[in-house]
Order: structure tokens, then C-alpha cells, then sequence
């Protein structure tokens, strides 16, 4: 099943051009991880799927992208966001409990009784794999949390208002590793759910989570292929040179 | 010889930085040395809850409840109408306006800064006070409300500068945070930029006060100066600051009406310390959570 469908994606920020004549699908209940450089343009092609790269003043663009074969430019913006939610590079907790900062996004979309909200913070909790390390303590102050506890509540908080699809912008980008490899195992029992779009710096990370990975160079999309066959066999020398480590 | 051009540099730097702390604690202490002398004739409570201010009466009455009243009311007036206003301005400012009328909008608050009070007070006089004469059916528009609505003008440009400042800091991940979750625009403004921003919007309010607070031309001019304790909003009324502007002049030195004149001075001082203290804490609690 196709949950993103991009046809000739060109992005301008000013009179630079960030994404040039992109195509791709994204599948539904994948990992998919996006590689690259700085400036390849990966962190756009991220934000252009829940419409984020319109705060920038001097956005333009062209071509299409489709959720569920709907175009998104069609669909209403903040239910646009609500259906593909994000994690930031930088854990973000709101200086609010640990139980406000779960809830926070349910309460913002209008919800309902107290025994719902207080469900849904112990299911997004569980499923960010945090719940065993912070049910005793739900109304202690986030910040008490270390930082990988802080990026996976953070993810709690996007999974809390029942997102499809889940934005990784560098989610490990600050982490120490014990603490990456709990946010990743958290990204891998996600996958059953959500579908999972994940821009790395971490070109391991993207060898041990992604299903499929797509390379991006200077804004253009030079390849994208089953992860294992991509860190095996690729098929163009620019992807080799930067998963060998020789540039980039 | 470097290290002695160093050493003079240095030293002069120093004394320019105490010169501004020696010359306060002079004016300080010169206030307070004419204005406790009064208390040598009147005694501080009935300086302060005193309901009449008769100072060339025979004996004088120097009670300045009508004039602390007074202030009071002009500042609480603009503080209702300047408050909102210059917070939705800063609001408007910093979070939706387009970059053109952002450029022309923060031009024009800097210019309003720039017009000097007696000017204001005049534009006051010929403008805001026929009107209120009119719209309320008064025997004079000479009121509390003309100049609360004038110095609200004069608080505008503190607020929605200092104001704006506070919002324009708030990390723009904060915000982005928001939106990525699905919030609208005005959502993201009401429960993450203005919460993250309350500090520094709080000591813009308190500045804004503060400038309202010491103003004294343009009260002068347009509050009608009557030293009665004002019921209402519609009556004149005198404040603190006009009181000393206007009878300094015709006070005999050394007078009771003197050392008076020199206690409200301090009163005016502990008024102004104590908002501005507030609103440094506030803007320092600021700069320590980001």
C-alpha cells in the first residue's frame, strides 16, 4: 500500500533550489530512512510532508505529494499534522509534567474525559517504550528525565494524537548510544502501526533500521533501494563513496 | 607603556561606571534629607492618608491620599487601555504580519516613542478632552480618563518593543513543536509563544507602568489638577508628579510646603524603584530559563 506518493517534487527557498524533481512512494507500515550530506535537502523533503517548509517566507514549489492518494496541499493544514506527526532532532519537553506533556496534544485537539486522556497517555507511553521507566513518577517535572528519556517522551507526545504517520527529523542526533538504541527499538515495534520516514546523519543507523533508504545529493534523489541491498550492492558510485565514508 | 595606557583606560572606564551609582545615591540622599525633614511637623501617616492637600492654607493640610488616588487612577486607566492593546500590537508584530507592514509597523511604535510629552499633552487638550466633555456630558473634559488614555500612548511603544523582543526570543523549535503537532496558528500563539514569553512580556507591562507612573507634562496638562479623591474615572483628578511640577516654583524654601514637595518626591522614588525591581526580576527569571 502506497501511504506517500511524490511526483517531480521541485523546492525553492529564495532563489535557491533545495529539492530538484523528486519522485518517490513511501509505503505504508515501513521504515524508511533518508540519507545524505548537509544540504542535500533531505531535512526538506521531511518537512514538505507535513507541510512544515511553508513557514519559511520565501517557500515555493512544484509537482505533487499525496497522502492516501489525496493531494496535501488540499488537505486542511492542521489535520494534515495531526495525521503525520514529527520528532525533532532536539528533545523538547514543555516545562509541564510528564503526564501534561503526553496530554498536551490530546487536550489541544479537544479531547475528552479524564479516564481517555489518562489511557491514551499510558498507551503512547508503552508504545515509546518509556512506560516502565516513568509510571511511578507521572507527575514529576519532564526535564527530571535524562535525554534519551526526554527525545522517547517526546515521541510519546506525537504518538499520543494518534498520528499515521511519524516524522524522524536526527532523532538520536544528541543521544548517547544506549539511549539510541532504545529509541530505535522503539522505532522498530512502531512499524507495525505507523509508517516511518526517518533523515539521519548516522548512515549505521539507517543500515539498522531502515527497510528501504533513499540517498539525496545537492537536492536531487540519487537512489533508493531495499536497505540491505543499498549498503551491499549499490547501484550508483556516489551513494558508495558516502556509506564507505568517503565523503560527505 | 601599554601596560599603563591599559591601567588609565581602565580606571577612567571605573569611574565613569561609579559616577552613575555616586551621582544616584546623591540625588537618593538629598530627597530623602528634605523630605524626612517634614516629618518633623506632620507625622508619616497622616502624610500619606491625609484626605486633604491645602498646602497654603493656614495651617497647611499636606495629605497626599487625593494625589497618590490620582495617580493611581490615571495609571490603572492607561494600564487597562495600554496592556492589551500594546501586547496584541507586539502579537501582530512578531507573529503575523508580513514583512513590509512588520518594517512599517515597528517605525511607526518608534516614533510614537519619539513625541515628546508636552506635545502629546497639547494634541491631548485640543483632541481627547472636548471629546470625553462630549461623549459623557461632563462639565469639563478635564479628567482622569483624558489622561489615562494619553498616557497610554506613552506606555505603547515600552510595551510592544520590550514585548515583541520577548516573543521574537522564544525558540522558534517551540513553536514549530506546535505546529508539527497539529495546532493552528492561534493555538500555537495563545498556549506556547505567549506562556514561553509571559516573563518578558510581564516586564514590558511593568516598564510601560513605570513610564506612566513618572510622566508628568502631559497629566499636567489634561487631568485638570483638582486634588480631590476621585470617584470616578470622569473626575479631574492631580497626580504625585503634577503636584510637584506645579508647585515647586511658588513653595517657599524650607517651608513645610517644601520638605511636602520633596516627600512626595520620595514616594514617587519607592514607587518607580519597586516597579522596576519587579521588572528586572522578571526579565532576569527570562534570561535564566532560556
Amino acid at each position: 500500500m502506497v501511504k506517500f506518493n511524490i511526483d517531480d517534487l521541485n523546492i525553492w527557498f529564495g532563489g535557491v533550489q533545495a529539492l530538484k524533481g523528486v519522485s518517490m512512494k513511501i509505503m505504508r507500515n515501513e521504515i524508511l530512512s533518508v540519507i545524505g550530506p548537509a544540504n542535500s535537502g533531505k531535512t526538506t523533503f521531511l518537512r514538505m510532508l507535513n507541510r512544515m517548509n511553508e513557514l519559511h517566507p520565501n517557500f515555493k514549489m512544484s509537482g505533487e505529494v499525496e497522502l492516501d492518494g489525496r493531494k496535501i496541499l488540499e488537505l486542511d493544514v492542521e489535520s494534515l499534522r495531526k495525521r503525520v506527526g514529527t520528532v525533532f532532532a532536539l528533545p523538547l519537553p514543555l516545562p509541564l509534567s510528564i503526564f501534561d506533556n503526553v496530554a498536551y496534544g490530546v487536550k489541544m485537539h479537544g479531547l475528552k474525559s479524564k479516564t481517555a486522556t489518562s489511557d491514551i497517555v499510558e498507551k503512547s507511553l508503552k508504545e515509546a517504550y518509556l512506560w516502565d521507566e516513568v509510571k511511578d513518577r507521572l507527575g514529576a517535572s519532564a526535564f527530571k528525565l535524562s535525554g534519551g528519556q526526554q527525545q522517547r517522551l517526546c515521541i510519546a507526545r506525537t504518538l499520543a494524537v494518534e498520528p499515521e504517520v511519524i516524522l524522524f527529523d536526527e532523532p538520536c542526533s544528541g543521544l548517547d548510544p544506549i539511549s539510541t538504541a532504545k529509541v530505535e527499538d522503539a522505532m522498530l515495534k512502531l512499524k507495525v502501526n505507523y509508517t516511518i520516514v526517518l533523515v539521519t546523519n548516522n548512515v549505521k543507523q539507517a543500515a539498522r533500521v531502515g527497510d528501504r533508504t533513499a540517498f539525496f545529493l545537492s537536492g536531487e534523489l540519487i537512489e533508493l533501494d531495499i536497505t540491505d541491498k543499498m549498503f551491499t550492492a549499490p547501484s550508483d558510485h556516489r551513494t558508495e563513496g558516502y556509506i564507505s565514508g568517503k565523503f560527505g | 607603556m601599554r601596560k599603563f595606557k591599559e591601567f588609565i583606560i581602565e580606571k577612567l572606564v571605573l569611574i565613569s561606571g561609579l559616577a552613575s551609582i555616586f551621582f544616584v545615591i546623591l540625588i537618593f540622599l538629598f530627597l530623602l534629607k528634605e523630605g524626612l525633614a517634614l516629618f518633623k511637623f506632620v507625622n508619616p501617616l497622616q502624610f500619606l492618608a491625609g484626605k486633604s492637600w491645602y498646602p497654603i492654607s493656614e495651617p497647611p493640610q499636606l495629605g497626599i491620599l487625593p494625589l497618590i488616588l490620582g495617580s493611581l487612577v490615571v495609571t490603572i486607566g492607561a494600564a487597562a487601555i495600554s496592556i492589551p492593546i500594546g501586547v496584541a500590537c507586539a502579537l501582530y508584530i512578531s507573529e503575523i504580519a508580513p514583512g513590509k507592514v512588520k518594517e512599517t509597523l515597528k517605525g511607526g511604535i518608534e516614533l510614537l516613542a519619539a513625541i515628546p510629552s508636552v506635545v502629546l499633552g497639547f494634541i491631548g487638550m485640543i483632541t481627547i478632552v472636548p471629546w470625553i466633555k462630549h461623549i459623557f456630558n461632563l462639565p469639563t473634559g478635564l479628567t482622569a480618563l483624558a489622561g489615562s488614555v494619553m498616557l497610554a500612548f506613552m506606555a505603547m511603544p515600552t510595551i510592544v518593543s520590550i514585548a515583541e523582543d520577548a516573543l521574537y526570543s522564544v525558540p522558534r523549535s517551540y513553536k514549530e513543536g506546535a505546529l508539527a503537532m497539529g495546532a493552528t496558528h492561534w493555538q500555537t500563539i495563545w498556549r506556547v509563544m505567549l506562556p514561553a514569553a509571559s516573563s518578558g512580556i510581564f516586564a514590558a507591562v511593568m516598564l510601560g507602568i513605570g513610564r506612566v507612573i513618572g510622566e508628568t507634562m502631559a497629566v499636567m496638562m489634561i487631568t485638570g489638577n483638582a486634588a480631590v479623591i476621585p470617584s470616578t474615572i470622569l473626575q479631574p483628578v492631580r497626580t504625585l508628579t503634577a503636584t510637584v511640577a506645579a508647585e515647586m516654583g511658588e513653595a517657599v524654601v524650607g517651608s513645610e510646603h517644601y520638605f511636602a514637595l520633596f516627600a512626595i518626591g520620595i514616594v514617587l522614588f519607592v514607587i518607580s524603584f519597586a516597579i522596576n525591581v519587579t521588572a528586572d526580576l522578571f526579565l532576569h527569571r527570562e534570561t535564566k530559563k532560556i
